[in-house]
Formats: C-alpha cells, sequence, structure tokens
C-alpha cells in the first residue's frame, strides 16, 4: 500500500507539471497582452509596461521564472486585481464556491438515490416514471433557466428567500437548489440502473431464498453494492460543481471562483490562469486518489492494482 | 467484518464532521453580514447601488476603470472635482488657480484638509502621487493622461528621474505646476483619479499592501470605504474629517457587486437596490415608470475602415456609400433602446462647448447623414472606378450579444442599399479584435471611442496620419495641419483653436475617413426617494457628494 501511494504521488506530481507546462504554452497563444487600459495606450506605452511586467522577455524565459516561483509556492500578483497576490485571491474566492457545492452535492444526492431507489423498487409504475421524468428535465433544463425561475418566483414575486448575494444561510437556499438539479438527476439515473441490476442479481436472490427480512436486503446487500458506481460519479461531480459555476454564481451574484477564472481567462490575466488551472488540477489529482482508495474500503472485490498484499 | 466497520464509521465520522464544519462557517457569515443589510432598506440618506465588478484596486495612479474611478471619486479628491455641467469646482485647492502669462505655470493653494487618519493634505503629497504615477517601475496604465506635465513623457519612459517632474511643493501648503504648453482644459484633468494625492508616509508603511484592503488606504473624499469584501460589496461612509462634510448629507453607501442585469432588476424589484441600469429588452418595461431617465454618455461609435490594406475602402465613394448607407435610427431604437443617438460626427453632442458657450455640434455642423439616394450614387461611381461589380466587405465586431444584433442589422442593411456589396461578419472577443485592429488586419471594423479628458482633441487626434488610435491608414495632411496647430501655436487663442479643430472634424468627415454609427446612452431606473445624483461625462460616471436619499 505505501509503494503503490508513492507511485501513485509521483504520477501525481507529474501530472500537475504537465498541467502547468502546457497550460502556460496555450495560454501565451491567447491574443492581446494583459493590460486592463491596452485600447488607449500606444504602442511604446504598452511596451513599457510590458517590460516591467517581464512580458517581453522569450517565452522560454518567461516559462523558467514562472515554473521556479511556482516551486516556491508562488502564485504571482494578479494583472486585473493590481497587484493582489493570486493566491488570496483564490482563498477568498473557493469558500462561497466550495460551500456551495458541497450543499448541493449532499442534497443531491441525498434526494437522488430517494428517487433512484424509489424508481427502482416501484420498477414500471406511475413512481418509477415520474422519477424518471424528473431526472431527464434535470439533465437537459440548463441551469440558467431554472436559476431563473427560482429566483423569480421564490425571490420576487412570493419573496420567500433573498433574490441575490452572500449574506448567510438563506441566501444559500436558491443557489444550492439550481446547482442541485444536475446532481440529483445524475444521481437518480444512476442510482435506478444499477439497483434494478443488482435487484436481479444471484445473491440477492439467494439471500431472499434463505428468508432475510426484505430492509435487510435492500439496505445490507442491495444499496451497498449499487453505491459503487455513484462513488465514481460523485468524486469528480463534487469536484466539478465545488469550484464553481459562472451561470449560478453570475445569477446569484456570488462571490465564487467560477466566475473569476472565466474573467482571468477574457482578460488575459496570466497568473490567475494558471493559478486557478493547477488548483482545480490538484483538487481533481487528490479526488481521483481519494475515490480509488474508498472503492477498497467499500467493495473489497476490487483492490487496487500493484498494491502488496501480504 | 470487525475493520470495515470500523473504516466506514470512520468515513461517515468525517462527511458528519465536514458538514459541522460547513455550517459553521456560515453562521458566522450571516453573523458579520447581518450588520450591513439592517442598514440598508428604508433608511433616510443610505444609498444602495451595484457595480458590474469589484474594484481591481483602490491605489489612484493604477485605476483604470469605471468602477475604480467611481468609488474613487466618492473617497478621494483632487485638487478640484468635477461639479455640475463637468465643470471644476473646488476640493482640495482653496480657490482659483494662479496661472502664469504663457498658461505654463499653475500655482495652486491648498486649503485646509485631513486625510482620515487626522494628518492634513500637503502639496507634498500630490508631488509623491504624481511622481509614483509616473514612474516606470508603478506600470500604471494612466499615466499618458498626465503627459502634459513638464518631462513628464520622458519620466514615464525611464529617460529622467521622477525628481526632474514638472511639479514642487512651495510651502506645505502651496503646489507648483510646470506644463510642457498651455493646456485649455487642465483644471478639468485636474479631477481626474491619476491627479489624487497619496500620503507618502502611509504608502510606504503599508508597501505592497497599498490600496488591496479597505484599511490600507487613506481617504480625503467625501466619505470613506469601512467594509470590503472583495467581489461582493463595498461599503461607504460619511468622511468626518471631510473639508466639506456639512454639505455631504448621504450616511452610507452599499454597493453588491451583481454582474447579470435580470438580477439587478429583481434585486430592484424586491426593493434592495435604489438605482439600476437597464439594458434594451427592459426598457419598454419600465420606460414609463418614474425614475427612468437615459443618460447621455461621451462615447461615439463607427465604423473603421481600413484604407491602407483595402482596395475598395481606399476609394473614398466607397466609403461615402458605406458611411451613407444605412439607418442608424434601427440601431438606437430598436436595438439599444437606451437613450443612444444616432451619430453624423466624431465630436460628441452635450460633451464640450466652446469659448462662446455652445456646445460643439452646434457649431460644427452635420455631415454623412443617412442618404440611401447618394449612397447609392457614391456606390456605382466606386464600382465604376474599381471595375467591379460585387464586392465583398470583412466586418469584424466584438462578440457580445449587442454588438452582434448590431453588426447583423449593419450587414442586412448595407447589402441592400448598396448592390453588389456582400458583408461577411467576423465576431471575435474583446483582445484579439484589439490586437486585429493595432495590427490592421481587418477591413471594416465596429469600434468605440470615449474621452480620456473634456476637449474636442480626445477624439480628434485619433486619426492623425500614423497616430497610434487611428489604426486605418488614413492620411490627410490638411487634418495633420490643423492638429499640430491645434496643439501648439492656437493654445493660447481659444477661438481660433476651437475653429480648427471644428474644420478638423469637417475634413475627416468629409473624407469618410470612418463611418459614424451612434452616441451611447445609458438608461438608468432610480428610485424617487434619491435625488442630486450628478452624472459626468468623462472620468468618473457619476458623483454622489450631493447626492441626498428621503424615505
Amino acid at each position: 500500500m505505501v509503494k503503490y501511494t508513492l507511485k501513485r504521488l509521483f504520477y501525481m506530481v507529474l501530472t500537475l507539471f504537465i498541467i502547468a507546462t502546457i497550460t502556460f504554452f496555450l495560454m501565451k497563444l491567447l491574443p492581446g497582452s494583459p493590460l486592463t487600459n491596452q485600447e488607449r495606450l500606444s504602442p511604446e506605452q504598452q511596451e513599457l509596461i510590458l517590460d516591467k511586467y517581464g512580458l517581453n522577455d522569450p517565452l522560454p524565459i518567461q516559462y523558467v521564472n514562472y515554473m521556479t516561483n511556482l516551486v516556491q509556492g508562488d502564485l504571482g500578483l494578479s494583472f486585473q486585481y493590481d497587484n493582489r497576490p493570486v493566491a488570496q485571491m483564490i482563498a477568498e474566492r473557493i469558500g462561497p464556491s466550495a460551500e456551495l457545492g458541497f450543499q448541493a452535492i449532499v442534497f443531491g444526492t441525498i434526494v437522488g438515490i430517494l428517487l433512484g431507489v424509489i424508481a427502482a423498487l416501484k420498477h414500471n409504475t406511475i413512481w418509477d416514471y415520474t422519477a424518471t421524468t424528473i431526472a431527464v428535465l434535470g439533465i437537459s433544463i440548463p441551469s440558467f433557466v431554472f436559476a431563473g425561475l427560482l429566483q423569480y418566483y421564490f425571490g420576487v414575486e412570493w419573496q420567500w428567500f433573498p433574490v441575490a448575494s452572500w449574506e448567510g444561510f438563506e441566501y444559500t437556499i436558491l443557489p444550492t437548489l439550481s446547482l442541485s438539479v444536475f446532481v440529483i438527476a445524475t444521481v437518480a439515473r444512476y442510482m435506478r440502473s444499477e439497483l434494478l441490476e443488482v435487484l436481479n442479481s444471484d445473491y440477492i436472490m439467494l439471500a431472499r431464498a434463505k428468508g432475510v427480512s426484505a430492509p435487510v436486503i435492500m439496505v445490507k446487500h442491495a444499496l451497498r453494492n449499487a453505491l459503487i458506481p455513484i462513488i465514481t460519479l460523485l468524486g469528480p461531480l463534487a469536484v466539478n460543481i465545488m469550484t464553481g459555476s459562472l451561470v449560478i454564481e453570475r445569477i446569484f451574484a456570488i462571490p465564487g471562483i467560477g466566475e473569476q477564472f472565466v474573467r482571468s481567462i477574457n482578460t488575459n490575466d496570466y497568473t490567475v490562469i494558471m493559478g486557478i488551472t493547477l488548483f482545480y488540477s490538484v483538487l481533481f489529482i487528490a479526488v481521483v486518489f481519494i475515490v480509488d482508495i474508498l472503492y477498497g474500503i467499500i467493495d473489497p472485490r476490487i483492490r487496487v492494482s500493484g498494491g502488496d498484499r501480504k | 467484518m470487525q475493520k470495515k466497520k470500523l473504516s466506514i464509521f470512520l468515513v461517515l465520522m468525517l462527511m458528519v464532521s465536514t458538514i459541522l464544519a460547513a455550517c459553521g462557517g456560515g453562521s458566522s457569515d450571516s453573523n458579520d453580514s447581518g450588520q450591513t443589510s439592517d442598514n440598508g432598506g428604508g433608511e433616510n440618506n443610505v444609498l444602495n447601488l451595484t457595480e458590474t465588478q469589484d474594484i481591481p484596486s483602490m491605489d489612484s495612479a493604477l485605476a483604470t476603470d469605471a468602477v475604480s474611478f467611481n468609488t474613487l471619486n466618492s473617497v478621494m479628491e483632487g485638487l478640484y472635482r468635477l461639479g455640475e455641467d463637468d465643470k471644476a469646482v473646488e476640493g482640495m485647492a482653496d480657490g482659483e488657480p494662479q496661472i502664469s502669462e504663457d498658461g505654463k505655470t499653475w500655482t495652486i493653494k491648498l486649503r485646509d484638509a485631513n486625510w482620515s487618519n487626522g494628518e492634513p493634505v500637503t502639496a507634498n503629497d500630490f508631488v509623491f502621487a504624481w511622481r509614483k504615477a509616473l514612474n516606470p517601475d508603478t506600470a500604471a496604465e494612466y499615466a499618458y493622461i498626465m503627459y502634459d506635465l513638464k518631462n513628464a513623457a520622458a519620466v514615464n519612459a525611464g529617460e529622467m528621474t521622477p525628481e526632474e517632474l514638472g511639479v514642487k511643493a512651495i510651502d506645505e501648503k502651496t503646489l507648483e505646476i510646470q506644463l510642457e504648453n498651455p493646456v485649455p482644459y487642465f483644471k478639468e484633468l485636474l479631477t481626474f483619479a491619476t491627479f489624487y494625492p497619496q500620503n507618502e508616509a502611509y504608502v510606504t508603511e503599508q508597501a505592497d499592501q497599498f490600496g488591496l484592503e479597505a484599511d490600507t488606504v487613506l481617504y480625503n473624499g467625501p466619505f470613506t470605504m469601512t467594509e470590503w469584501k472583495h467581489e461582493d460589496q463595498f461599503v461607504l461612509q460619511k468622511n468626518p474629517e471631510y473639508w466639506d462634510a456639512e454639505n455631504v448629507q448621504l450616511e452610507t453607501v452599499n454597493t453588491k457587486i451583481v454582474k447579470d442585469t435580470q438580477t439587478d432588476v429583481n434585486l430592484y424589484e424586491s426593493g434592495e437596490l435604489d438605482r439600476v441600469k437597464l439594458s434594451a429588452e427592459f426598457v419598454d418595461k419600465y420606460k414609463e415608470e418614474e425614475g427612468f431617465q437615459t443618460i447621455k454618455e461621451a462615447s461615439v461609435f463607427f465604423l473603421r475602415l481600413n484604407q491602407s490594406s483595402n482596395d475598395v475602402l481606399k476609394n473614398a465613394d466607397a466609403r461615402k456609400a458605406i458611411a451613407m448607407g444605412f439607418d442608424k435610427t434601427g440601431i438606437t431604437d430598436s436595438l439599444l433602446n437606451n437613450g443612444s443617438v444616432p451619430a453624423d460626427y466624431l465630436v460628441p453632442a452635450e460633451f464640450v462647448q466652446g469659448p462662446d458657450g455652445k456646445d460643439f455640434r452646434e457649431t460644427a455642423g452635420s455631415y454623412l447623414e443617412t442618404d440611401q439616394a447618394a449612397a447609392a450614387e457614391h456606390w456605382a461611381k466606386a464600382k465604376e472606378a474599381l471595375g467591379q461589380d460585387a464586392v465583398e466587405l470583412e466586418l469584424l465586431s466584438y462578440d457580445d450579444d449587442v454588438s452582434k444584433k448590431i453588426t447583423e442589422y449593419l450587414k442586412e442593411q448595407l447589402e441592400t442599399n448598396l448592390e453588389g456589396l456582400t458583408v461577411n461578419i467576423k465576431l471575435q472577443p474583446f483582445k484579439q479584435k484589439l490586437d486585429l485592429e493595432s495590427s490592421m488586419n481587418y477591413e471594416a471594423s465596429l469600434a468605440g471611442w470615449g474621452p480620456d479628458y473634456p476637449d474636442p482633441m480626445t477624439f480628434i487626434d485619433m486619426f492623425v496620419t500614423d497616430g497610434a488610435h487611428n489604426q486605418s491608414g488614413y492620411s490627410n495632411p490638411q487634418v495633420d495641419k490643423l492638429v499640430q496647430d491645434a496643439k501648439t501655436t492656437l493654445l493660447t487663442d481659444e477661438q481660433a483653436r476651437w475653429d480648427a479643430l471644428v474644420e478638423a472634424e469637417k475634413l475627416m468627415l468629409e473624407d469618410a475617413a470612418f463611418a459614424p454609427v451612434y452616441q451611447r446612452a445609458r438608461a438608468y431606473l432610480t428610485k424617487p426617494a434619491v435625488e442630486g445624483v450628478l452624472y459626468h461625462k468623462f472620468g468618473a460616471d457619476y458623483s454622489l457628494k450631493w447626492t441626498s436619499v428621503t424615505r
């Protein structure tokens, strides 16, 4: 296990290095400069400022400079937010995104599993069709439509919840709901099909034949096995959702990181693009690793390859 | 089995603890922000606004964007500040400047005024801030706005030391400014954020933290910033140290960062906002409501016509045909619908007045008005001269929704009115479009320009031969001469200078150097309780110093 973990860690660092390198050079292909006042400055004035930031150096030198700082843990300063440290920007913005994402994942998973279980148990009844319809709608309606509707009816018309902004738990409810729709739909669909498959398998029949009670079969045997694919799904989905959604953050005026990432690309804010990309990558790589470890715990049939079993 | 149960238990524990941790974070959030939202809503002299993005920095030397200018205008003050009709009124300066005979030396007395920490604002604060803005190490993107100061360009290029800049403190309360040339609008220029003072001791002490947080800046304006949650909201409170505090009525200004117009409108509807900026699709719904108003901006949009590489656009008849060949009201009344007006000009209406007190547009005429018959005639001549029956033209534009609609409309109009013309639309992201324009790698392009300073020159010198912003290869020696004179020999004769600028614009439009499209405006819906917001045509969009809210 130790050997396996070390090997995985090595590959994780290597992956990060490759991501950093590719992103750096791709990013430099973006047209324009990070100057916010670009259209007003004469070419000579632009050169002056780019010189000061070292952006006129040959690319390989810029790359080495960046990587040297990166290894020392320095993500640099933002261009768009004059002289603000990128690390601080990420730290400030990840909080709201992660909180929303976490709530959406927890709520969405619970509701999704419930829906999936109901659909599977009441297979081909009105319950099943209702759950399936909800799942299909959840996947196919874009989140901005759903968010817009929630905001209009619950916020403006009925005034049950705040319309937008970020000032406390009640402000998180509508965006959480909007975000969780996709989670509910995805989880419910997987849960339904997995559970149907498991329920038809031999070991469930055996348990029934042995006279094990229906609730025990369901919780101990069927659900546990049906959950395995959900975990594979949830890891990346959680990272995806907790790193912020451009649309939801715009509509509900949330000071999150998803919107910031898109804007940094639009404004050529090089250091911020690199910082957020690397941050996302670290999260993603870490989660994939954790999911792999979790597999073994939940299902003894799956053991990590290359592990030394003694 | 035992081991497995333990691991499941551990996983569960982990999940529960994360949930608890997340909930803990959430509730503490609501505690500190509860105070700010309590202050909002129905109180007198509390104003609730939104901006579409956060302030990049509170360092006035680095400001480049509208949000920074708007906020700095509330919390800082230069020698003068913009008042009614964009005229400079007293700020840190006590009375009118003493101007030397040749107009190149300005001596300004400072009033007794304090920074928000109680220290006096001195002449050295201006000297320090201006040297800092022009110091190449600062990399200030608006440094060029100060190039009228003596030696400023050389200092900014690193050829002279900042100490050689033409500004000095004669004593604690007297500032002497040396100019390269007399500048007719210099008093108004001094209201611009780059000219604000900064307290040297404080800035040095804060070092790289200066301007990053609400409590790492010193304020000398009508308000101070008391809270700044990045990307979320910021709060301004009346500044008790401000010299004119008795005339400031607002107690609190809450500004939230809201990027979506629909969200803005919803917040306004639910009573959390006092003013909302409307985009075209909302104007019809609200234009009959009390508090609806449109504010003309000094931004003019036009088609750049690349005359250096494109044979068709080298032909003056072809350019005239394009400039006259589309109906501008379709863009202003249907697509924009926010008070924007058709433009047959370059220097915007209601922007500057001449020595005779008349608006520039009243003195200057109207040219290149839409005239389909004349356009068709010019087009026929152009095609004959080119020996072509079918002409293709690429039209470059921004990739946002509004520009996209305008570009499609232009294509339809031009193709209908100019026989044999095919317009190919090319939409590009902002930065890419700028690159294509500055490398002149385009044929025609929808572009906009707003003023840097309150003078027609900020528009007119754009099109001098090889000017940095000409970007179309247009060249007319007569225009160059007029602009050169207006910048040098005519500076002391205001009327002659004004006539030269009027003439230069006329020549450019007669050449159809570009095709004017519209002058932009913004539509606002403001709660009737709000009074006395001043709107400006350059620098900050508005001033809140004289604003009051009576609910």
